[in-house]
């Protein structure tokens, strides 16, 4: 690591302060990502602003709604009996996520907004059409993921909770990278009134991204039969020493009937 | 306490030390003052150093001196030497360029030590490291074997013409062309060994210090051969004579081959100690690790066997380039000669044999033994080619194999590739293994398989390895530059109690309890009185230290040997303090009784008689009950087992799942069996990493791209199967204890089993041979070009 300096704030708003007045601050979360990569000195930051004091941990269910602070860990979204009761897709993502360890440090806030193109909470917002709070407003998820490690998020902003709308059915699965254990291609399919989202992470260039064709079909028959026909075209999907673009758009079809199969 | 002897499944000793945290690694030692090493590796894979500017580092903060190759190369300091001479075919010895400690003039591959700060922190040292400044000039790099080998590639070594270190052969060629032309079929196969980085658990270490005011070097190493360490070290790199020099090699965390070799870094910090006169510390992190630290196998082979109409075979011919990397690690020539052409003819009659190997250099991490070194290759050659000859000719699996056995009457066996084998039953290792797996009920698990849409398949291996590494006469003639013997010294103390200090190094083995067993059984003290001393050449008269799973073979018989003496000490005291003659003293269960009376003297009588002499007889013997003994083997010894996987592949996706996994090895008389079997476990677990998982990726210009854990697949427990694992018992004939070795049949025998059994499951999609590792979409890209069979239907 290089050095860096550390401040450990109590509120959103001083948080969001010390990162607002510094470009090179850097928030840490969990630090799942951040401590390896400092620790590689892949990156320098000024400042490392230690969200661990502002709170924004517990999870709320209202209406038709499940409300998870940014702070909440992977571990508490998994085993949540009320994550499991209305979107059980979402609590096994939660449990599927790096290991043991990982899942008892790392947040959904911190996720969210690093916004790893290989991360799996991404597909879950995407496809069940969260609405992401920051300290400054509310940004819908369609409109929150802007590519590769890129959000919508602005400096000095935070997200403080996430809320997932319930959705009638949904389910996640993932075909790991044998080595990293993050998705090579993983799919969060959820079933609402108004029709089906089906998001996909680990897959494409530019991150996490909603597949139409397989949305529209299934939004008419919510069946793995219904997108059997339905093929991913491998151009703007990655290719790696693990996969390449075709075997991960042919995966594309595979992982998503299998979520599906598991939803319906 | 229960039966503690040969045969028992004690605990290990030693692990309530490393399960509580409190194991002594070379990391946790801190000597006062002491500065600690970063180094500065070469990001290029081949480039010539064009300047080199250490002004900044110099002057940073807490850094204490800045070293570079020429600081080194102005005080004459060597370069690391090369353990094993190969010749060309044509006599004349192998290139061996020179490997600096610190890169001259060029470097060679990505990871390739340049310059060290020496500094009080840490950090401070890797702060500086960042800012040396250095000019290179990149040239194109030879990344690969086939690469490097093509008409006008860059040369590694300006002096190593077309990067060939040898091009060596053993066998005769005539007798095998001529097998060949007469043959009824002959079935060739290519295939590729992959490249594989060892990962221990605890990266490597070292500590250098200097006593002031002796002027005496101590190096603290992770090291499976602390003596060897020394030699080299000091005898062909620093010039320390052994006495001014100590090695210590405390608790180390898994090695697998890669920490066999004498390592740059062990030199930089011992030399730099004494130049700052104060203590220094490197630790690799893991990414240090990834392009540091030796990496095994990198075989390219063509094999053809010849054979007659009935299946026999009648000879075999292979051709092999084997990748050296960019220097020579210590062992590294032996490993695709010696230690794989000889074991060609696996368990095998087959008459004649010819290999030759070309070793080329790379820009590439140096390759060395891993786990098996040399012949997991050979038998992955073999079985894979046979399970081949099946599929060509229709033969069963099983049935040639049989067919082709050296049969159990047959031993002492000589082999047409300069080995004897002592002894086996492959016969009988091959039915209890079919017996285990339910090898006969497997078609009915297909087709149950079938029904879930998975393709299932088995596959067996019926392996044998040299190891008891190795009588000094015969390895001294094929190049070897130094003896492999070992040495024990056993010491009976004044009250009985004993301590053992070996030349065999424990990283994992669980040595301290497999010994004291032995001495338990040969001296009848209790285990709790019997401590087992091994990694420190300031307590240990001289040892070679552990690999080629020659501990127990040849550690352990030096320790007999031992403990010969010390019983035949220990009867003359008795037939003093007795009054009885030393011939009719008799010794057991740690009593030394005079035949047919029951007049005795427990061990610990006689021990305290020899430290407090007063009535002994000290004019013919002398006080004290402490013995040392070097022990030669004889010969190499030959485990040999048959390892039966089965494995489901997902159609969908191509990735394949062992379902079950079944090892019966004959490792000789076995002293702990669970230790056996977890070091079994261990081998597989690592073979079935191999053969589905593992593989050491570089670009054609020389980058490493699976540098980390993140791009290198490590076999995890979720992706391996409960390996059942069962022994087959024939003894080893020349060394006292009948044992043949056990830590590496894991890794050997298991490859080509699952690599057999995934050939198996494709079956109906005309797949002769896959290479490993075979991944998902590998698979995919098969079960993607279709049945040809079904198509046809």
């Amino acid at each position: 690591m290089y050095e860096f300096s550390y401040q450990s704030p109590a509120s959103v708003d001083a948080a969001a302060a010390a990162l607002a007045k510094d470009p090179e601050a850097k928030a840490l979360a969990g630090g799942m990502t951040l401590i390896p990569v400092l620790k590689q000195r892949l990156n320098r930051p000024s400042v490392v602003v230690d969200l661990a004091k502002v709170g924004l941990t517990g999870i709320t269910v209202s209406g038709n709604a499940v409300t998870i602070g940014a702070m909440t860990t992977h571990a508490t979204v998994a085993k949540s009996a009320d994550v499991r009761g209305k979107i059980p897709g979402l609590a096994y993502l939660a449990s599927l996520i790096g290991d043991e360890q990982v899942r008892h440090r790392g947040t959904m806030g911190g996720s969210l907004a690093n916004n790893d193109p290989a991360a799996c909470y991404p597909a879950a917002a995407l496809a069940l059409n969260a609405t992401i709070k920051t300290n400054k407003r509310e940004i819908k998820a369609d409109e929150f993921f802007q590519g590769m490690f890129t959000t919508a998020l602005e400096q000095g902003e935070l997200i403080t909770s996430v809320t997932f709308p319930v959705p009638e059915k949904s389910a996640y699965e993932k075909f790991r990278n044998p080595a990293s254990r993050y998705p090579i291609v993983g799919v969060f399919v959820a079933k609402f009134p108004s029709g089906v989202r089906l998001a996909i992470t680990g897959a494409g260039q530019n991150g996490v991204f909603r597949h139409q064709e397989m949305e529209k079909a299934l939004s008419a028959n919510f069946s793995p039969d219904a997108i059997a026909g339905i093929s991913t075209p491998a151009s703007g999907l990655n290719s790696d020493i693990h996969a390449s673009s075709e075997y991960r758009a042919h995966l594309c079809g595979v992982i998503a009937r299998r979520a599906v199969a598991k939803a319906a | 306490m229960g039966f503690e002897g040969i045969g028992a499944s004690v605990r290990r000793k030693e692990d309530a030390r490393f399960l509580s945290g409190r194991g002594h690694y070379t990391d946790d030692i801190n000597r006062p003052g002491q500065l600690y090493a970063a180094i500065r590796r070469s990001d290029r894979p081949h480039a010539r150093i064009v300047r080199i500017d250490t002004a900044q580092a110099q002057g940073m903060p807490g850094v204490v001196a800045v070293f570079t190759g020429a600081d080194m190369q102005a005080e004459n300091i060597g370069g690391l030497p090369c353990g094993w001479q190969i010749h060309n075919k044509d006599g004349s010895p192998m290139a061996e360029p020179p490997h600096p400690v610190l890169a001259v003039g060029k470097v060679r591959h990505v990871g390739d030590p340049v310059a060290v700060v020496v500094a009080e922190t840490r950090q401070a040292a890797r702060d500086a490291a960042e800012t040396i400044d250095i000019a290179f000039e990149d040239l194109p790099a030879a990344a690969n074997l086939r690469d490097a080998l093509a008409p006008g590639a860059p040369l590694v070594h300006d002096e190593v013409a077309g990067n060939l270190c040898y091009d060596w052969h053993i066998g005769d060629k005539a007798i095998v062309d001529a097998a060949f032309a007469k043959a009824a079929k002959v079935v060739k196969l290519e295939l590729i060994n992959n490249r594989l980085i060892p990962n221990a658990m605890e990266p490597r270490a070292a500590v250098g210090d200097f006593d002031q005011n002796s002027g005496d070097y101590t190096l603290y190493t992770t090291s499976q051969n602390p003596h060897v360490i020394r030699l080299l070290m000091g005898a062909f790199v620093l010039h320390i004579p052994e006495n001014r020099l100590r090695v210590v090699a405390p608790d180390v965390g898994g090695g697998f081959g890669s920490k066999i070799y004498h390592y740059a870094e062990e030199a930089i910090v011992t030399w730099a100690a004494g130049k700052v006169r104060r203590p220094v510390k490197w630790t690799a992190d893991r990414s240090e690790s990834f392009m540091s630290d030796a990496h095994g196998r990198d075989h390219e082979t063509t094999a053809e066997m010849a054979l007659d109409a009935q299946g026999n075979f009648l000879a075999l011919r292979v051709s092999t380039l084997s990748n050296m990397g960019a220097y020579l690690s210590t062992f590294a020539p032996c490993i695709p000669t010696y230690l794989y052409a000889t074991l060609l003819a696996g368990v095998y009659k087959t008459p004649a044999i010819y290999c030759e190997v070309k070793a080329v250099f790379t820009n590439t991490v140096p390759v060395d033994a891993y786990r098996g070194a040399g012949r997991p290759e050979a038998t992955y050659l073999l079985e894979r080619l046979v399970d081949v000859i099946a599929h060509d000719t229709g033969a069963d699996r099983v049935e040639i194999r049989r067919r082709n056995f050296i049969p159990a009457d047959a031993f002492p066996y000589q082999t047409p590739v300069a080995l004897q084998y002592d002894s086996g039953n492959y016969q009988a290792t091959l039915d209890t293994a079919l017996k285990a797996a339910n090898h006969a009920g497997f078609e009915n698990r297909r087709q149950e398989a079938a029904k879930r849409g998975r393709l299932r398949g088995i596959g067996i291996s019926t392996y044998i390895e040299a190891c008891g590494i190795a009588p000094s006469a015969v390895v001294g003639s094929l190049g070897a530059r130094a003896g492999l013997y070992e040495c024990a010294n056993v010491r009976v103390h004044p009250t009985g109690s004993v301590t053992v200090f070996t030349g065999s190094h424990s990283h994992g083995q669980g040595h301290e309890t497999t010994f004291a067993q032995l001495v338990h059984d040969q001296l009848g003290v209790p285990l709790d009185q019997i401590e087992v001393v091994h990694g420190d050449t300031a307590k240990i008269p001289f040892g070679m230290g552990t690999y080629g799973s020659r501990s127990l073979a040849v550690g352990g018989s030096a320790m007999v040997k031992a403990m010969d003496k010390i019983v035949a000490k220990g009867k003359k005291i008795a037939a003093h303090l007795l009054e009885a003659s030393a011939e009719d003293i008799e010794f057991k269960d740690g009593k030394f009784s005079v035949a047919g009376t029951d007049r005795s003297k427990a061990l610990n009588e006689i021990s305290l008689a020899a430290y407090v002499p007063h009535n002994y007889p000290i004019e013919e013997l002398e006080p004290g009950l402490e013995e040392t003994a070097f022990y030669d083997p004889k010969n190499f010894t030959f485990p040999a087992g048959c390892h039966v996987a089965e494995v489901e592949i997902d159609t969908e996706t191509g990735v394949t799942e062992v379902v079950n996994f079944v090892a019966v090895d004959d490792v000789g008389r076995v002293i702990n069996p669970m230790i056996v079997e977890g070091q079994v476990q261990g081998g597989v677990a690592q073979g079935i990493g191999q053969a589905l998982l593992e593989n050491a990726v570089y670009d054609k210009q020389g980058q490493l791209l699976s540098g980390s854990m993140m791009d290198y697949t490590l076999p995890r427990a979720n992706d391996l199967p409960n390996i059942a694992v069962a022994t087959e018992t024939t003894l080893c004939t020349h060394n006292p204890l009948g044992v043949k070795g056990c830590g590496e049949v894991g890794a050997i025998g298991s490859p080509p089993a699952v690599i057999n059994a995934v050939v198996d499951a494709l079956r109906e999609y005309g797949v002769r041979h896959i290479e490993m590792p075979a991944t998902g979409p590998k698979i995919w890209s098969i079960l993607q070009a279709g049945r040809p069979k079904l198509a046809a239907e």
